[in-house]
């Protein structure tokens, strides 16, 4: 047997022996299963993925009549990153004229919801302006960011110095007053961007701060969706595990700390979510088939109970895409064929 | 990378229908199949064509849906979302505020 060139989840390549690559597929399905409580991937699945890692081709596709929406978070924020001296207007227009977009997101370059609400007026004219000259659906997004409400950034006290002096009650106290503050935020902004005319709402990364910034997302989700019953609001995750920084917090009776994709997206339907973007964690230290065929297991089983649309996260350092400012093309054209043909999602 | 995604399995934005379809999946929740069903029947048009560049370039300039290259006279922009709203039986925020801003 020969060696395959592939590469390692930081993007490093490597070549690794067929049989390795197949034993790294079903690994990575396996722990994803193990972890989940969910099927691993079957025997014409794992021959699929060994099949794209054996071919030579520098890029893949999906089969005609298999392509899917396209969602990009932070959009205009992007434009901004790599340096681009460009206004957003302009970066919205380059997303559908040049890249071929599907939908595109205006936001700020302070990416969460909390910093919005005194600038909230210079968002909402550009979004009017933009709406003017764009075609596709436009959404306006930012993060919950539960960690911009405690000390020293926000008016609580921070859960991370309460709880190493054993005050673990104060710091679930001040979690579930960061929520309340969140909820306002987001709230805040959403309407005032509905108002100005968005297709649709971004709450992205949610659950970086743990359940209770998940917590945020869920209950902003059911109060927008209470009032604009026909308004986009689309959720992308911060992670493949929501961490217990709280430990307690509950949803609906359900338990938020450590839930899965396949269990989020359940709790994100019932708030109202109309789009859902599951996450897995790239890991650095494994090769990418096995970080393929990890992610594709949980994002199968998400899109399998989902009764929404999933657009799986797969930016740099998630859904199996390398952890590099420059994702390679043959590792994500790869992971972007893969994840659309096994999932049977609706977008990435 | 997003062009990498774009092109590895895509619709395309507006070189199709990718913005049509997303639309669907926004405003009722349609999974992709039957959001691609759903534009194919209103363009009059089969699933395949809906990433098909060549056929959409003539579809959305004969309706009005907006295009890579504008061409005068063509509807773009608002105007096209306008086209849009009404193709698919959609309501679009935009389209209804700028109604309410002109008293349409």
């Amino acid at each position: 047997m020969g060696k395959i060139l592939t590469r390692m989840g930081d993007g490093s390549p490597v070549e690794i022996p067929e049989a390795e690559i197949m034993q790294d597929i079903i690994d990575g399905s396996t722990d994803a299963s193990e972890r989940g409580g969910i099927p691993a991937l079957n025997d014409e699945e794992v021959k699929y993925l060994f099949d794209i890692f054996k071919r030579q081709d520098r890029f893949v596709s999906v089969q005609q009549g298999n392509e899917v929406v396209m969602s990009y978070d932070a959009g205009t924020l992007k434009i901004r990153r790599h340096g681009l001296i460009e206004e957003r207007i302009a970066s919205l227009q380059m997303y559908e004229k040049f890249m071929g977009a599907d939908t595109a997101e205006l936001c700020h370059v302070d990416y969460s919801y909390k910093p919005l609400k005194p600038i909230v007026a210079y968002e909402q004219t550009i979004l009017e302006q933009a709406l003017l000259v764009t075609h596709v659906p436009l959404f306006y997004g930012a993060m919950p960011n539960l960690g911009l409400y405690s000390h020293p950034d926000g008016p609580f006290p921070n859960p991370s110095e309460l709880m190493p002096m054993g005050k673990i009650t104060e710091a679930m106290e001040s979690y579930d007053l960061a929520v309340e503050d969140a909820v306002t935020d987001i709230l805040f902004t959403a309407e005032s961007m509905i108002a100005s005319g968005a297709d649709g709402i971004n709450l992205d990364t949610v659950g970086a701060a743990g359940d209770a910034d998940f917590k945020a997302g869920l209950i902003a989700t059911r109060k927008l969706r209470d009032k604009y019953p026909d308004i986009c609001i689309e959720m992308g995750m911060a992670g493949e595990f929501v961490l217990g920084m709280h430990g307690s917090m509950e949803y609906n009776g359900r338990r938020l700390a450590g839930l899965y994709p396949h269990q989020q997206v359940k709790l994100a339907q019932d708030a109202g979510v109309s789009i859902f973007g599951p996450v897995c964690n790239t890991n650095t230290s494994m090769s990418s088939p096995w970080n393929i065929a990890r992610a594709i297991t949980f994002m199968k089983e998400c899109c399998e109970v989902a009764t929404i649309p999933i657009h799986v996260n797969m930016g740099m350092g998630v859904g199996s895409v390398t952890v590099n400012e420059h994702p390679p093309v043959d590792i994500t054209s790869r992971a972007s064929t893969a994840m659309v043909e096994l999932c049977k999602l609706d977008g990435l | 990378m997003a062009l990498t995604h774009a092109q590895a399995s895509g619709m395309g934005g507006m070189r199709g229908a990718g913005d049509l379809v997303a639309r669907m999946m926004m405003s009722k929740k349609m999974r992709i199949n039957e959001a691609k069903a759903y534009v194919a029947e209103k363009l009059k048009i089969g699933v395949q064509d809906l990433t098909d560049s060549v056929i959409m370039t003539e579809v959305r300039q004969e309706l009005g849906l907006g295009q890579i290259s504008p061409l005068p006279n063509n509807a773009k922009g608002m105007e096209s979302k306008f086209k849009i709203a009404d193709l698919l039986d959609i309501d679009i925020n935009c389209v209804s505020r700028f109604k309410g801003m002109v008293n349409m």
